[in-house]
């Protein structure tokens, strides 16, 4: 092999780059986001880990069932009625009041931007200071 | 020669299969299978899985909500002065979010006065008296039973709806083509040209109307690129409330004793409201050579 000294050491110095961002980044993860649930309702729309692994299809049918067929009333897995609304529901004083706390804390730890908020409101976060009146 | 090609293939064959073998065995000496199986289902029992997979979420009518097969309205132009106009344009402005931008060329409007000759442009005449030329209409998208469009809509981000025949608007599906726009004979429709309501920064309110007013909190914004108009109040429908703009314009009717100067029912039941005054009296619906067949009707 010619200049086999020059290629197996730019093989290395290749591969010691491409691996860069693998072993340096490794064991450095951020912690897992840990988000802030309601103090005052207890239970959600459907049992906890279903929220958590498809609340993204459940909101998604309920902008269709709300937008397109006027179906504005959702019947849970546990036989309650709620009303199809991110606003007037989900994000709710009762629920989600904080939308920094509970929604964004994973979606800005997955690099998940959905553009609900483009258009729905968002409830209004008071600075603490503001709060304790 | 130690290692014959027999030999060899079964060596390379158990070699393969204890390295798979490895990771599999080692995974359940250290997971409990119980523990595997719960995470796999995403925290559920498998009877809970089981009973989820049963379980289609779906939506229901509410109960409160008002029922029709055929919404219109009819506007009374003599029960109309300009107060009650503007009274009735604020009341939908307000309640659906819509923006008060300072360029008219960026203008949103879902309800608005207009005179005579633009509202009926083929009746016009010269002679036409005083009273009828300045008369403040209230115009609106008409609902059409026919709508243009509808048709033209390449996303289906403006539809009608099948139940109660109300034209709308899925803001989530529209791209702002305007096709819409072009083929509405009405010019029922806005763009939102800028974004209408730019927030400082998050966890603030939007602020409306030239920063004076925060909004509805019920009901949503519009992003910069998509068309609006007038929903016939659908969410108000649901809640089992009568339109915005003929709430208003009833209350006003009465504090001013003159007839109501909107009049909104369904087209289906012989014995609405809309129905006793389209029998009772002569009405005009906007240019009828065109074929959308719209559901708002003028008793001029």
């Amino acid at each position: 092999m010619y200049d086999g000294g020059k290629i197996v050491a730019g093989i290395i110095i290749g591969l010691i780059f491409l691996t860069f961002p693998i072993w340096y980044t490794h064991g450095t993860a951020p912690p897992r986001p840990e988000v802030k649930l309601p103090e005052k309702t207890k239970e959600c729309v459907e049992p906890r880990a279903y929220m958590k692994t498809k609340h993204m299809q459940l909101i998604d049918l309920w902008r269709d069932s709300v937008v397109r067929v006027a179906n504005r009333s959702y019947l849970a897995f546990n036989g309650k009625k709620y009303d199809m609304s991110l606003q007037n529901t989900c994000m709710s004083q009762d629920c989600h009041a904080k939308k920094s706390e509970f929604c964004d804390r994973c979606h800005n730890y997955t690099g998940v931007v959905p553009y609900c908020w483009d258009c729905h409101i968002e409830p209004e976060e008071k600075p603490q200071a503001e709060e304790k009146h | 020669m130690g290692v014959n090609r027999r030999k060899f293939l079964k060596i390379a064959g158990m070699s393969t299969l204890g390295a798979a073998a490895a990771p599999a065995s080692n995974a359940l000496a250290a997971v409990n299978p119980i523990d595997w199986v719960y995470e796999k289902l995403g925290g559920f029992t498998p009877f809970e899985t089981l009973l989820h997979l049963l379980h289609r979420p779906v939506g229901y009518r509410p109960g409160e909500a008002l029922t029709g097969q055929k919404w219109a309205m009819v506007v009374n132009v003599k029960g109309l002065d300009e107060e009650i106009a503007e009274a009735c344009i604020e009341a939908c402005h307000r309640v659906h979010n819509v923006p008060k931008l300072d360029n008219p060329r960026h203008e949103i409007k879902w309800i608005w006065h207009s005179e005579y000759k633009h509202v009926f442009p083929g009746q016009k005449h010269e002679l036409i008296g005083e009273k009828y030329q300045h008369a403040p209409f209230l115009v609106m998208c008409n609902h059409c039973e026919n709508p243009a469009c509808v048709r033209v809509c390449p996303t289906k981000a403006t539809f009608k709806r099948k139940s109660d025949g109300i034209v709308l608007m899925d803001m989530h599906r529209c791209i702002g083509c305007r096709f819409c726009m072009a083929a509405c004979p009405f010019g029922a429709r806005s763009f939102n040209w800028v974004n209408p309501w730019p927030r400082e920064k998050a966890g603030t309110l939007p602020r409306f109307r030239q920063g004076k007013e925060p909004p509805n909190p019920e009901y949503p914004t519009r992003a910069k690129g998509v068309v609006e108009k007038c929903n016939f109040c659908a969410e108000r429908l649901a809640k089992g409330q009568i339109p915005a703009c003929v709430e208003v314009c009833q209350e006003m009717a009465k504090e001013k004793g003159k007839e109501p100067a909107l009049v909104f029912g369904d087209l289906e039941d012989p014995d609405s409201e809309v129905r006793e005054l389209l029998r009772s009296h002569y009405t005009l619906r906007r240019k009828p050579e065109l074929g959308t067949n719209p559901n708002v009707y003028y008793m001029v």
